[in-house]
């Protein structure tokens, strides 16, 4: 840094400190990024990353510290501000309106001229795309866009807007490797474009493989700011953690049950009337885990809602123990022994009530058990205590609404209370999205623990690491149809990678029961 | 074919309230605001339109007055739900409860203060809103008299609704203003004032809704003040909404055919089908309910109610 000494940086954070209520979201954070380089953000989740963020791009306000902007201090009081300020945030959920086309997102709130005139706005957005590499059709509607173009429509958004420091709060979470690669190299474009670029995740090979520096946050404190060169993952890992941590995910060896679980043919229409799931068929043992990789939409969520009950099937059977389950209503599959976990991407909109504490929680599933017409809160109680502490959930008390814990607690009572029902057939969806590295080891290591005892899971998982090495087979889907079911022993990531885009795997080994 | 002509030319006039309401409802909900005081804001704007002509004899002031009663009106409504973040629903239906109940009270009020017996509009005011024929156009057979001859609120509505559409669909501003309904958080993200974008068009809209009223109490009700004159055509433009897909354009057509089924009654002879008038009456709800079920089939994206439409806006939510 010595010899930049006379060049502002393009963002400097100095002792920003933010409190929610009670809780101190960021603790005086230091946090420094120049133009032309890529600093990554590296820490758990609840660490702080993204209300720190949130104070860049104008959403929050601190509570106390400065912010400097290419050396001047500002106040960013809105949205605006920090796009006036070249500021451009690139939020993990997009932030685009779905009836809207490509141009269209990219243009409004901007003044330019204020009338549209469609060519020239589409040359103008065709020009940005080149120089920075980009690949998008101006005038495709949004709703009818892969994550990863949708992912390029933000980008260009606020290229658009000229923003020449960018921040990308976890931005590969729903991108294929390949997809992920092709970000990397936009990046890599922007840096060498001048521009200074945060991005924001929890995967370290990432971190490892894009950024110049990283900067540590722990529990809302800025720990440390490494040179990524003079680093390694194991480190970074303790860095974040803040104790030594081992990264191994054990799979162990169990004895199975065959075809537990079938499914075969299985058609599954979505809201559209689209085929959501196109002729899905697999099995399932007892005592595996079985992964399902896929780009976000592929059908992961109506494949569980399906098999739960909870939406109808046009063809096909889903066998449980040689008996057809389509058909049954959600209450009689729950009772067979099927248990359902699904996280999705908001974590409260499906299997928690987020204004219910957790003691009503736990008695969402057990109410209908008892014959009294008054309800008994005491078992529940005392599940959910247990629950606190076995699974080290953070809480102030059972009857906290369950929204205002953070997400990976939330994640641990939604999966903690369907482990309590001793199912035969676990279905979890993405049950460490946005996890810390603590937290996702202890879901894996739940997840293990109902494997031994001979429960089937299906597992659909973001991170095809963590599947390659969790889970005994893969599933991958595309667009609603099967393009391969591998064991995760004989497979490469890259090669998963490409049946998410649609390359079919030969064979489709282990397809057919 | 002269009957038939008739009842097309009676469509349009008792449409035309209707296209008013619908506009000013369709700019409300497409900033995404449902405003369900339609029929509040236009007794309001019903009472300031004919107290201002019946005092001053300008149609222009009385349209001014209306509008910008409608205004007043609308602002209740727009400072509860964006900025104190009230429900939506709960303050459409109080503002519709309290317009009606203020307009009644008004028009008793300056009725009585004036020693009437009934309030009459002078034959001077209702003279200028006769029907002016259009040079030329006027004189095509059947047609000339079917659409270029009416009072001047027709006109002035179909050319509201036209430059609306433009507005909603072609400028900058409109673009801002869908992004707002549709998705108010990705709109603040990009940099879009929502509270000044949602005020604007709430405002906007509820002037509109008050001179579809000035329309109701000046034209339709033969210059004489009525009680409760505006009588559920705010809640038909309401429906009409969902008819029209949110488009300002298809409002044009929308509120001439549901005006139609309102004088569908007075034109089917008895002695051809007899029923009850309570049915015709019931006519364009049905129509409503048939169309939403029509909508929801068909599923589109883009022609249905903005997907922000009804729901406050908090930046800091989680």
């Amino acid at each position: 840094m010595d010899d930049k000494k006379n060049v502002p940086y393009a963002i400097q954070c100095k002792g920003i400190t933010k409190t929610f209520g009670p809780v101190v979201a960021n603790d005086n954070i230091e946090l420094t990024v120049k133009s032309g380089e890529i600093l990554a953000l590296l820490g758990e989740n609840g660490s702080g990353k993204t209300t720190l963020m949130n104070m860049l791009s104008g959403i929050y306000h601190p509570d106390s510290g400065s912010i400097f902007v290419r050396g001047q201090e500002v106040s960013i009081a809105s949205p605006k501000d920090s796009q006036n300020l070249g500021i451009g945030m690139i939020h993990q959920h997009f932030k685009l309106v779905d009836v809207f086309s490509a141009k269209d997102n990219i243009v409004a709130g901007t003044k330019t001229d204020k009338r549209l005139s469609g060519k020239k706005l589409s040359e103008k957005v065709k020009d940005i795309s080149k120089k920075y590499g980009l690949e998008i059709d101006p005038d495709k509607k949004t709703y009818n866009m892969s994550v990863s173009e949708k992912q390029t429509v933000e980008i260009l958004k606020v290229l658009y807007r000229g923003a020449d420091i960018l921040i990308l709060d976890e931005p590969t979470a729903v991108l294929t490797p390949q997809e992920t690669d092709k970000l990397f190299a936009i990046l890599r474009n922007m840096k060498e474009n001048g521009c200074a670029v945060i991005i924001i995740t929890h995967k370290l090979n990432e971190v490892m493989a894009i950024s110049d520096r990283v900067t540590i946050l722990r529990k809302g404190k800025s720990v440390a700011t490494v040179n990524t060169a003079e680093t390694n993952i194991q480190e970074l890992t303790e860095l974040m953690v803040g104790r030594k941590v081992s990264l191994e995910i054990d799979r162990p060896k169990v004895e199975q049950t065959e075809n537990l679980f079938e499914v075969h043919h299985l058609m599954v229409k979505n809201d559209e009337g689209y085929y959501a799931l196109n002729d899905v068929s697999f099995n399932l043992n007892g005592g595996e885990i079985l992964g399902v990789a896929g780009v976000a939409g592929s059908g992961q969520k109506e494949l569980c809602e399906a098999i739960a009950g909870l939406i109808p099937a046009d063809k096909g059977a889903v066998l449980y123990k040689k008996e057809n389950i389509i058909g049954k209503s959600p209450a009689e599959i729950i009772k067979m022994g099927i248990s359902m976990s699904f996280i999705p991407e908001d974590r409260l909109g499906m299997g928690l009530v987020a204004s219910m504490g957790m003691t009503e929680n736990m008695m969402l599933k057990t109410y209908k058990n008892t014959k009294s017409p008054f309800v008994d809160k005491k078992p529940s109680r005392e599940l959910a205590l247990k629950l606190i502490d076995q699974l080290e959930i953070v809480t102030p008390g059972v009857n906290t609404p369950v929204s205002r814990l953070s997400g990976g607690n939330v994640q641990k009572v939604l999966l903690g209370r369907e482990i309590e029902s001793n199912p035969n057939l676990l279905i979890t969806a993405y049950p460490v999205r946005g996890l810390d590295i603590n937290s996702s080891y202890t879901i894996y290591h739940l997840l293990n623990e109902q494997k031994k005892k001979g429960v089937a899971v299906l597992y659909i998982g973001e991170d095809l690491d963590v599947l390659l090495e969790l889970c005994d087979r893969i599933m991958v889907l595309c667009h609603g149809e099967i393009t391969g079911i591998v064991k995760s022993d004989e497979v490469t990531k890259e090669e998963i990678g490409l049946m998410m885009a649609g390359e079919k795997k030969a064979g489709k080994d282990g397809a057919t029961a | 074919m002269t009957m038939f002509i008739n009842f097309l030319y009676a469509a349009i006039t008792s449409g035309t309230p209707l296209m008013f309401g619908t506009l000013g409802e369709i700019i409300t909900e497409k900033a995404g605001n449902l405003n369900l005081g339609v029929e509040g804001m236009m007794a309001i704007g019903a009472i300031a339109g004919f107290y201002v002509g019946y005092t001053t004899n300008s149609v222009i002031l009385a349209v001014i007055a209306s509008f910008v009663a409608g205004i007043f009106a609308a602002l209740i409504y727009a400072f509860l739900t964006v900025t104190l973040k009230a429900n939506q629903n709960v303050t459409g239906l109080t503002l519709t409860i309290f317009g009606i109940g203020l307009s009644n009270f008004l028009g008793d009020y300056i009725r009585t203060a004036a020693g009437e017996t009934t309030l009459q509009l002078s034959t001077e005011f209702t003279a200028k809103l006769a029907t002016y024929k259009i040079p030329l156009l006027g004189d095509i057979p059947y047609i000339g008299h079917l659409f270029f001859d009416h009072n001047p609120f027709v006109y002035f509505g179909v050319i509201l609704c036209i430059i609306a559409g433009i507005y909603v669909k072609y400028t900058r501003a409109g673009l801002n203003m869908r992004a707002v309904g549709e998705n108010p958080a990705a709109a603040d993200a990009a940099g879009i004032n929502i509270n000044f974008v949602k005020y604007f068009n709430i405002l906007l809209g509820g002037g509109i809704c008050g001179i579809g009223g000035a329309y109701i109490s000046l034209v339709l009700c033969g210059g004489v003040w009525t009680q409760s004159c505006v009588d559920g055509l705010g809640w038909i433009a309401v429906a009409l909404v969902i008819f029209a897909n949110w488009n300002p354009f298809a409002c044009i057509l929308g509120s001439f055919v549901f005006g139609a089924f309102r004088v569908l009654k007075f034109y089917v002879p008895k002695e051809v089908i007899s029923i009850p008038d309570a049915i015709f009456d019931m006519l364009p709800f049905l129509i409503t309910a048939i169309v939403l079920v029509i909508t929801s089939i068909r599923k589109s994206k883009e022609r249905s109610q903005p997907a922000g439409c009804g729901v406050n806006y908090f930046r800091e939510e989680r």
